[in-house]
C-alpha cells in the first residue's frame, strides 16, 4: 500500500473518542466535489476533488477502435487508461504505465463494460482516460467516480451511473475512506464500485487483513457512503446542462468568424430534406 | 500522433482569411490568445501551474528533490524537463512511449529555461560533487487546442517561479527556488505568405512553417526552434524575433503577476 | 401530438426510472423489470405512444436517409472513405455519384481533405454504412467555410419545417447546408457568415432550453436592427 516513508511508531490513527487524524469520524467522507464538462477536445470529461485527490477524466468515443484487430463486431470496447501525473505524488513518479495503473486500468474497463449498452455501437472503443494530478490514497474510486460523470456528459448510453469508494481499517477500526496516511499505516483496504440502482457491485478489491464480520462492515459503510456520491454525481451533470443555460442567457456569442466571398460551389442552393424536431 | 487528414476547405479558408489580413478566431496577426496561469494547482509538487492559453489548457508540475550533480557541474542543481501527450488531450494523442513530438516539446522548453540561466543553480548545491537539488519539470497536456510549445512554456515557467525548495528534507529551512531570469517564447507560424503568432490547432494543421523565439528580459534571443517543412527567409526571422520581443513582455507580465 | 411541458424537460441523467404511465419504451431508454429508465443523458420527450429521451450530448450515430457533410479520407480503386464525424468511416461507392467512374480513377474526381455533401443510403446491422452522391442536390463542396455543433443539436438548428433555419438566413442571406452529423457548411458575405456562425453557437448552447427561436430571433434583430420579414408562426417548442 502507498510509498511509505517512514513508520511512527505510535501514531494513533484513531482515539479512544473515534476521532481521526484529519477530524473525521469512522463513517465520514471527505469533501467531495465534482464539476462535469471541463475539457473542450474530449467528448465528455468530469473533474473530481476528493479531499487532496484532485482528478480528471475524459471520455472519447465511441470512436472507431485501434488497432483494428481489437475491434469487437458484436459491440463496443470500453478501454480506460488510468495515469497518474509524475507530480501527483511526494515521490517524482515515472512517467508512463507502470503495473500497477495497468491493473487498475483494466478493473475500471471491465466495471464500466457492465453497465455501457456497448452492444448499439459494434467495432467501436469508447475510451477513458483518468489522470491522477494530486494524489492522496483512492485515486481509483475518485476517478472511477469522475469518469461516470464524463460517461454520461459523453451521451454514452448506459443503465446507470457507476459509483466508487473505499473503507478500510485504522487503529483496529473499520473506517470509510481512507486518506494516505491512513491508508499507508492502516490495517486494511477495500475498494469497490457499485450500480446504485441496482446494487451490482463492478469492482471490489481487497488489500491487508479484516475478519468477514469486518468487511460486512466495510461494505456497509462503502455502500451507505456511495448513495451521497451518486447524488453529488447528478448533480454535477443537472449543474453543467443547466450552466449552459445560463451562460447562454448572457448571450453576445464568441468572437466573430469573418469570411471572404469565394467562388460559388458547384450545386443548387435547396433545403434540406426537413428533419423532425425534438 | 495519427495522421490527421485536413479538410481542403479549411485549408482554403484560413489560407484565403491571411492573406486578407485575418484569422479564423477573429484575432490579428500578432495577437495571442488570452492567457490564465494558475499558480500553485498541484500541492504535492515543489512549484505548479496550470495555464490556458486559449483553449489549450497545460498542467505542469515541478519536483524537487536530492539528487547527485553531472561530473561537470559539481556544484549546480540538475534540470530535467519531461512532456507528456496524454490521449485525454486529443483524439489525436496514443498512449505509449513520449513521441518524437513530446520529446521536441520537452527539449525546447527545457532549452529555454536553461539557456536563459532561469534559476541559479549554484544555490542548488548542497554538498559539491556529492548532492545537489534536481528539478523535475514535467508537462502534462490536458487539452489540445495549438501551440503547447508555449502554453509548455509559460506553464514551467510560472510552476519555476512559486517553486519551494524543500530543504527542511535535509534538516535546513526551505526557501523559494531562486529565479533569476523570465524567458518568454513566442511561436510563430507560417500560413501562406503571413505569420501569425500563437497558431491555434487549425492554424497549427495547415501551416507550413513554425518558429519558436525564446527572449529574456532584455529583449535578448535565448533559444529558437523552426519545425515542420516549410522555411522562413531571413526577414521572417527577423520579424519573429520582433514580435516575440513585443508579445513577449505582455505575456512575461502575466505570469510574474499570476 | 403530446408536446412536453416546460418542467418535463428537466435533464434526465442514466438510469433515472422514467414515469411511463402505459407508454412503451422509445430511443434513448431502457426497459427492466417492466419499467422504463433513462439510458442516456437528456430530455424526456413523449409522443407516438413512446417514452424517450432526446439526447443533449453525443457522438454521430449514422442513419439511413441522413444528409451529412463529410471528409474524404482515403481512396481505393472504385470508392472513397469518408469521414462523417461518427465512429463508422463511410464508404462512397463510385457508383453512388454522378460520374462515369473507370476503376482505379478514383482519383481524378476526389481527394484526400475534400468535402462533400451526400446522403446515406444504408445502415447494416453491423454499423456498415453506404453513402451516395447520386442526387443532383449533392456534391464536393467548395469555398465557404465548416463549423460544427453537437449532432444532438441539428434537430434545434433546423427547426421545425426549417423554421430555424428560415429565421437565420432570412436575416443574413447566407447559404447554409446543415449536416445530421453536426458539420455544417456557410457560404456568404462576412457579416452574414459572421451572423450566421454566431446564431449557431446560440443554438449549440441553448438548443435544449425553451425559448430558443426567440433568443435567435432576438440576438439576429438585435444584429441587423430590424424584424423578420416573414414571421414565424410556430415556435420550437411548439407551445405558441
Amino acid at each position: 500500500m502507498g510509498d511509505v516513508e517512514h513508520i511512527p511508531k505510535e501514531l494513533k490513527l484513531i482515539d479512544e473518542s473515534g476521532v481521526r487524524l484529519d477530524g473525521r469520524r469512522y463513517d465520514e467522507l471527505r469533501p467531495i466535489r465534482i464539476e462535469a464538462g471541463v475539457l473542450k477536445k474530449a467528448d465528455g470529461s468530469a473533474y473530481i476533488e476528493w479531499g487532496n485527490n484532485k482528478v480528471l477524466a475524459a471520455v472519447y468515443g465511441p470512436r472507431e477502435a485501434h488497432p483494428r484487430h481489437l475491434q469487437d463486431p458484436a459491440k463496443a470496447l470500453v478501454q480506460c487508461r488510468y495515469n497518474m501525473a509524475p507530480f501527483s505524488v511526494t515521490e517524482r513518479k515515472r512517467p508512463g504505465p507502470d503495473r500497477r495503473s495497468v491493473e487498475i486500468s483494466k478493473v475500471i474497463s471491465e466495471a464500466f463494460a457492465s453497465v455501457v449498452f456497448v452492444e448499439q455501437f459494434p467495432r467501436t472503443s469508447v475510451d477513458i482516460f483518468i489522470e491522477v494530478l494530486q494524489a492522496d490514497a483512492g485515486t481509483r474510486c475518485a476517478g472511477l467516480t469522475a469518469a461516470s460523470v464524463a460517461l454520461a456528459d459523453a451521451g454514452i448510453p448506459m443503465r446507470d451511473l457507476v459509483t466508487s469508494c473505499a473503507s478500510g481499517k485504522i487503529g483496529g477500526v473499520v473506517a470509510l475512506d481512507l486518506n494516505k496516511d491512513e491508508d499507508n499505516f492502516g490495517e486494511a483496504d477495500c475498494p469497490m464500485a457499485i450500480v446504485p440502482r441496482t446494487g451490482e457491485i463492478v469492482l471490489l478489491q481487497m488489500d491487508g487483513h479484516l475478519t468477514v464480520d469486518e468487511f460486512e462492515r466495510a461494505m456497509d459503510l462503502s455502500i451507505v457512503a456511495t448513495k451521497g456520491i451518486y447524488e453529488l454525481q447528478r448533480d454535477a451533470l443537472r449543474r453543467r446542462y443547466s450552466a449552459m443555460a445560463e451562460q447562454a442567457m448572457e448571450a453576445p456569442p464568441p468572437p466573430p468568424i469573418p469570411s471572404e466571398l469565394p467562388p460559388p460551389p458547384d450545386m443548387p442552393e435547396d433545403e434540406l430534406p426537413e428533419v423532425d424536431d425534438l | 500522433m495519427t495522421a490527421v487528414v485536413i479538410s481542403e476547405l479549411m485549408r482554403e479558408h484560413i489560407n484565403r482569411l491571411a492573406a486578407s489580413g485575418k484569422r479564423s478566431d477573429g484575432r490579428v496577426f500578432d495577437e495571442p490568445r488570452s492567457l490564465t496561469v494558475h499558480k500553485n494547482y498541484i500541492k504535492t509538487a515543489e512549484g505548479s501551474a496550470r495555464v490556458q492559453l486559449g483553449n489549450t489548457d497545460v498542467l505542469v508540475g515541478v519536483k524537487i528533490d536530492v539528487g547527485e550533480p553531472y561530473a561537470d557541474t559539481p556544484n549546480q542543481g540538475v534540470l530535467t524537463t519531461s512532456a507528456e501527450l496524454i490521449p485525454m488531450a486529443s483524439p489525436n494523442f496514443e498512449s505509449g512511449p513520449p513521441s518524437p513530438t513530446a520529446i521536441e516539446l520537452a527539449r525546447v522548453v527545457d532549452r529555454g529555461i536553461r539557456e536563459t540561466k532561469t534559476v541559479n543553480t549554484e544555490k542548488l548545491c548542497i554538498t559539491p560533487k556529492e548532492k545537489v537539488w534536481i528539478m523535475f519539470i514535467d508537462i502534462h497536456a490536458l487539452d489540445y487546442d495549438g501551440n503547447l510549445f508555449d502554453a509548455a512554456s509559460y506553464g514551467a515557467l510560472s510552476a519555476l517561479s512559486c517553486a519551494i525548495v524543500p530543504a527542511s528534507k535535509i534538516g535546513k529551512a526551505d526557501y523559494p527556488l531562486p529565479l533569476e531570469h523570465w524567458p518568454i517564447s513566442v511561436t510563430s507560424a507560417k500560413i501562406g505568405s503571413s505569420i501569425v503568432v500563437d497558431p491555434n490547432l487549425d492554424e497549427e494543421r495547415i501551416a507550413d512553417a513554425r518558429l519558436t523565439v525564446t527572449t529574456d528580459e532584455n529583449g535578448d534571443v535565448r533559444a529558437m526552434q523552426k519545425g515542420l517543412k516549410g522555411s522562413f527567409n531571413l526577414e521572417e526571422v527577423r520579424g519573429a524575433i520582433r514580435t516575440s520581443q513585443r508579445v513577449g513582455r505582455t505575456l512575461r507580465e502575466v505570469i510574474q503577476q499570476g | 401530438m403530446e408536446r412536453s411541458a416546460p418542467a418535463r424537460r428537466e435533464v434526465v441523467i442514466p438510469g433515472d426510472l422514467l414515469d411511463g404511465h402505459g407508454l412503451k419504451p422509445g430511443s434513448g431508454t431502457f426497459n427492466e423489470g417492466g419499467r422504463i429508465y433513462a439510458a442516456r443523458l437528456g430530455i424526456v420527450s413523449e409522443r407516438d405512444g413512446l417514452v424517450s429521451v432526446t439526447p443533449l450530448s453525443g457522438r454521430y450515430i449514422p442513419r439511413s436517409q441522413d444528409v451529412v457533410i463529410g471528409k474524404v479520407m482515403d481512396l481505393g480503386p472504385s470508392h472513397w472513405l469518408v469521414d462523417i464525424n461518427s465512429p463508422y468511416p463511410a464508404p462512397l461507392n463510385a457508383k453512388e455519384t454522378p460520374w462515369m467512374v473507370e476503376f482505379g480513377d478514383t482519383e481524378r474526381y476526389l481527394h484526400v481533405g475534400d468535402v462533400l455533401l451526400a446522403e446515406i443510403v444504408s445502415v447494416d446491422e453491423a454499423m456498415r454504412v453506404q453513402l451516395s452522391m447520386a442526387d443532383r442536390q449533392f456534391g464536393r463542396l467548395s469555398g465557404g467555410q465548416i463549423v460544427q455543433i453537437s449532432p444532438a443539436k441539428v434537430p434545434r438548428l433546423i427547426g421545425r419545417q426549417g423554421s430555424m433555419i428560415g429565421l437565420i438566413r432570412d436575416f443574413t442571406q447566407v447559404r447554409m447546408f446543415v449536416g445530421q452529423n453536426g458539420m455544417i457548411w456557410l457560404d456568404g458575405d462576412a457579416d452574414g457568415v459572421r451572423h450566421t456562425a454566431n446564431a449557431i453557437r446560440l443554438v449549440e448552447d441553448r438548443g435544449h432550453l425553451p425559448g430558443l427561436t426567440d433568443a435567435v430571433r432576438e440576438y439576429l434583430e438585435r444584429a441587423y436592427g430590424r424584424s423578420a420579414s416573414t414571421p414565424t408562426e410556430v415556435d420550437d417548442d411548439g407551445r405558441r
